[in-house]
Parts: structure tokens; sequence; C-alpha cells
């Protein structure tokens, strides 16, 4: 089969040894497809459809039901995400204390909307349902860490941060 | 009125590490445990009277007695830590703060049950969840705790940590099953239930977190001491998710049987800012709303939330005040809903999405006069007509909310269709016909 690829993925060493660590903990090969899209997504920041074909190859499933699942998931990335990746909360109670006021923020500063990336790269961002921190709403996950009891002063603070090159999590503190 | 039994231990430093919760009183039930035979820990669990904290409420020692006790297959346990009906964060803090308790309460059911293997699925966007718990679990391991020789006793008990990847229904425990397996998870018609053939097509246990880290103290301190708090049929204690508009929202336990506002009351301060209740939505935005009134005139059980036409589900209480809108607030949860469809039933698929089509129009202003009966009509057509409960955690809060505060509807109704502008008196407004 021919391929147009331009560069070949696999596991680095080290995903390679926890790549075979999974393996015994499940029954099924087909049981590893999740974590083993994880661990290539981390590896490579998103899934293209050669990332894709190479689990589907090392976990001997077919390629389609690998695309399948990365479809049906709503944090497998089939598109490169920006550096500071937003997702915003607007289920119910971040809607009754202030996300629509957050979005507005995001929207009007960075000049993105749901969905979108900023051309540089810096920042992507998507709104998302319920990320369980509703005791602490209104938030949002940045990156991989969640941003809680935000107001609007505050998310500013933290996209003034992001933008020079600041580590976001100290702003919050 | 606010007892501790799972939350005990929260605020102690340090408590997520292993010596942390030893000395904190952890790892105790063991002696007991292994005195009984796995039946009589079944036994003790039924009379304990625990129900499954994860939404339905189910007997626990009932679900684990449906698993076949002889089979040359493999069992498996499922931790449900998918956590993600709108208003619930409790398990979060079980994961993050007394991770060795679930550990301790796996041991528990996987000794009853005769499970080597015990998959926790938890939600991805819990990272640092996920760290703590996995944290956990290697220090079981050096102890000895998990591994071939758990607990020193010549059993096998293995537990992984399994990382979820976006997908609300995953908390559906076939959806979570289906998941588990690498597949998407869209839930699977039953029967055959889980217990009989689950996982990999064996038999599974599928418990929440907080089911589980109830197991130890039941066992520590009896299943008659366990029955005896909380009401004749809601036993034990429950963590509530309180959040919206109140003054400090957050994980509150509570013993079954209080009065539902006055909990509220007591744990949070009441409603934010000194403005009037409005509603309360007592289990989860799947479950039917109350009335200020009826709040104040519930009491937090199973039976009583029940008799009020709701139900506790996972405990997520959220508080609407005076100047919350319905009308907006039923958009948001439908949007949910409509979202989170997995897809594979017609009835929710589509049913979902009109819903949220027809209050979001409701909401912009552009809401048509029958829209109302409209609503109610799709209802009836997606309850109980697919394979799991989501479309009916659709259909039920829109009929509490119209029922209960119809009058809002109708309101944002006219105002999008004056008098003069209605097909009866031969007018036509075209903006409510846009949609």
């Amino acid at each position: 089969m021919e391929t147009t690829a331009t560069t070949k993925f696999e596991y680095t060493p080290e995903n390679e040894e926890k790549f075979q660590a999974l393996l015994p903990k499940y029954p099924t090969k087909q049981a590893v497809v999740i974590p083993a899209l994880w661990l290539a997504q981390d590896q490579n920041g998103y899934l293209t459809p050669e990332v894709m074909d190479y689990v589907a190859r090392r976990l001997e499933q077919s390629p389609v039901s690998v695309y399948a699942v990365v479809e049906f998931y709503t944090m497998f990335h089939t598109s490169p995400p920006g550096q500071h990746h937003i997702q915003l909360c607007r289920t119910l109670s971040c809607t009754m204390l202030g996300c629509e006021d957050l979005q507005a923020l995001i929207e009007n500063k960075i000049g993105i909307g749901p969905g979108e990336k900023t051309p540089d790269g810096v920042f992507s961002f998507e709104t998302v349902e319920c990320l369980g921190s509703c005791g602490t709403a209104p938030m949002m996950r940045l990156n991989n860490r969640y941003f809680e009891n935000l107001t609007v002063e505050k998310l500013d603070n933290i996209l003034h941060a992001c933008k020079n090159g600041q580590d976001p999590a100290k702003v919050e503190d | 009125m606010a007892r501790k039994i799972i939350s005990e231990r929260f605020d102690k430093k340090g408590n997520n590490t292993l010596e942390g919760y030893k000395s904190n009183g952890g790892y105790q039930s063991f002696d007991k445990l292994f005195a009984m035979k796995p039946d009589d820990v079944i036994d003790h669990v039924k009379r304990s009277g625990l129900r499954g904290r994860g939404g339905a409420g189910f007997p626990t020692g009932m679900k684990w007695s449906f698993v076949p006790k002889s089979t040359e297959k493999p069992k498996y346990l499922c931790v449900n830590a998918d956590e993600g009906e709108p208003g619930t964060f409790k398990d979060r803090l079980i994961l993050e703060l007394d991770p060795h308790a679930l550990i301790e309460g796996i041991i528990v059911c996987c000794y009853a049950v005769g499970i080597e293997t015990a998959y926790v699925y938890i939600r991805g966007e819990y990272d640092y969840p996920i760290a703590r718990f996995t944290a956990a679990v290697e220090e079981a391991y050096k102890a000895g705790l998990l591994g071939g020789n758990a607990c020193g006793k010549g059993i096998k008990i293995d537990v992984v940590v399994h990382k979820g990847a976006g997908a609300y229904i995953c908390g559906e425990e076939t959806g979570l099953i289906e998941s588990l397996e690498g597949k998407k998870g869209q839930p699977r018609p039953k029967p055959p239930f889980p217990a009989v053939e689950g996982a990999f097509a064996c038999p599974t246990v599928v418990n929440n977190v907080e089911t589980i880290s109830a197991l130890p103290w039941i066992i520590n301190n009896g299943a008659e001491t366990y029955a005896s708090i909380g009401t004749e049929k809601s036993t034990g204690t429950m963590l509530f998710s309180i959040s919206g508009m109140v003054e400090k929202p957050g994980v509150y336990e509570g013993e079954f049987g209080v009065n539902l506002w006055d909990f509220i009351e007591e744990c949070t301060g009441g409603v934010k800012g000194g403005k009037k209740l409005k509603a309360v939505i007592p289990g989860g935005s799947s479950s039917a709303i109350l009335t200020a009134e009826e709040a104040r005139n519930t009491n937090l059980d199973y039976e009583s939330i029940a008799a009020a036409g709701s139900m506790v589900g996972s405990g997520a209480i959220m508080v609407l005040d005076e100047d919350t809108s319905i009308v907006k607030a039923l958009e948001v949860v439908l949007r949910f809903y409509a979202h989170e469809s997995c897809g594979q039933c017609p009835p929710c698929r589509d049913g979902t999405y009109w819903l949220y089509e027809i209050v979001n129009r409701i909401r912009m202003g552009k809401g048509r006069p029958e829209d109302i009966d409209l609503l109610f009509s799709i209802c009836p057509d997606m309850s109980g007509r697919t394979i799991c409960v989501l479309a009916d955690s659709a259909a039920i809060p829109t009929k509490s909310y119209l029922e209960k505060f119809r009058a809002e509807f109708e309101a944002a109704i006219d105002h999008a269709n004056p008098p003069e502008r209605r097909l009866e008196a031969g007018g036509v407004n075209p903006e409510a016909r846009a949609l």
C-alpha cells in the first residue's frame, strides 16, 4: 500500500516501554487502543491518520475501528491544538456563575471563537460540557490543569501570562 | 445533621499517602474481612443497606449476588470514576484526598466476589485525580496489599487505572464497559446484565467510587451500625455536591432523612447574596426540578425525593436563585444531553437535538405559540424507548421545568408573538418562523 506521509511515527523508547507495560493489563489487544492512543497523542500532540494506523497495526486492529474511537471521544485531537488549549466549561453551574462573560473575554482578547486557533498557534479554544468542577464554577481546563473560581480579571491575567511565556499556574495564587 | 464517614479523612494532611492513611485509621478492615467467608461479606454488605452512589441507587450487595458463583471465566470489577453528571464533583475528592480508601474498598469487593482484576475508569479530564490515585496504587503494590499475593492472603488482586477520553455516556455502566474494551462508549442492550456478561464477556461488577469507598467503614463498624444511620431504606450517608447560587458551594456529607433545604442552608450558608430561592435540582441535571416550596418540604433520602417526583441520583444538588432564568437553565441542560447523546438510538439522537433546538429558540425570543405542547409531545417518544436512560435524562427535566415553571416559558413565547402578529389575528411573525 502506498503512503503519502512524509514523517514516520513510532513510539519513543520510553513510550515503547509504557506500551509494552500496558499489554498484560488487559485480556484483549483492542482494550489497549485507548491507552495506546493516549501515549501517541501525548508524544505527537495530535493524532494523524499515520499515527492512528500505527496504533492499529501495533494492536492488530483494523484502522477504521481506531478512527471510529478517535472520532467518538472529545479529548482526542486530529489537528494540532494551540500551545495553550483552553477548554471553557459552560454547563449549568458555570453558566449561572458567569462563564458567558469569560467566553466574551476570550473572544475579544484573543480574537477566536469556539473551535478556533490563533494564527500564531499560541491559543486554541473550545467550549466543553461539565468538567466535574461545579463547586468551583466558573472554571476552565488549560492544557492539563484546572483553573477554578474564575473571574474575568483572573482569566485576563492568566491569558496575559500565557501570551508572555509565563507560567499561568502562578497567576492563580 | 452533617455526619462524616466517607469524608472523615478529607481534611487530614498527607492522607493521600499510604502512611498517612494508615495513621488515620486506614487499612484496618482486613482482620474482620478475611475472618469472614466471601459469601458472608456479600451478606454483610446486603444487611448494611448500602446503595449505589453513582445515580441509580441500586442495592450494592444485591448487585454482587447476581454474579454467578460457579464460572470458569474470570470476573472483573469496574470502578466507575467517569463522574460526568452535571453538578457532580465528589468522586474527584475521594481520588485526590482519600485514594487508599478506594483501594481498601476494592480489596473488600474483590475478596467478596472472587475478582482478580479491578479497572478504575477515571474520566480523562481528571489529570490530577488520576495522578494521585495512580501514586496510591503504586504504593499499595509496593506494600503487598495488591498483586499476586494480595494482603498476604494468597489471593490475586490487580488494580488498573484506565483513563477515559471524554464522553459522558461512558459513565453509563455498559457504555463504560464498551469503552474499556477499546470501542466507542455506546451502551449495550440489557439483558445480559454486566453481572452475568460484562467486560470482555465475563461477569462484571460495576460500582461507583463512593460506593466502594464506603465498604471499609461498613466492615470495620458493622453492617447494623451503618444501617442504623439514615432512614430505614436509605441507610448511611452520602456525599452531596452542592453548586450554583449558594454562598459556599462544595462537597458536603450528610445523613439521609434530613430536610433537603435545611441541609443545603446549613452546609452552604444559603442562597448567594441573600437572594430568594427559586428552585433546587436535587440529583444532577437529569433529575426533575423542585420548586423552592418543594425543596423546603422534602427530606433528603431516596424515598422522599422520589415521592416528590425527583431523585437523589448522584447527589448533585444545584441551587437556582430568583434571578436565574428557568428557560435558560433548561436550554443549558438540554444542550448538554444533545451534545452527549451517543447517537445509536434515534429517539435520543433526534429527541435531545429537537428539545434543545426548541428551548433554544424560545430563549432567543423566537418561540412559537405551539412550542410548549410540542415539547410535551416529544418527551413520551423518548422515555423508555432507548437502550440507556440518556433520553430520559433529557425528557425528565424538560417535563418538570415546563410543568412547574410554565409561566416563564409562556412569557418568553408571548414576548416573541405579540397578539397582532399571531396567526389567528391574520398576522405572521416572520421572525418566529425563521427557525
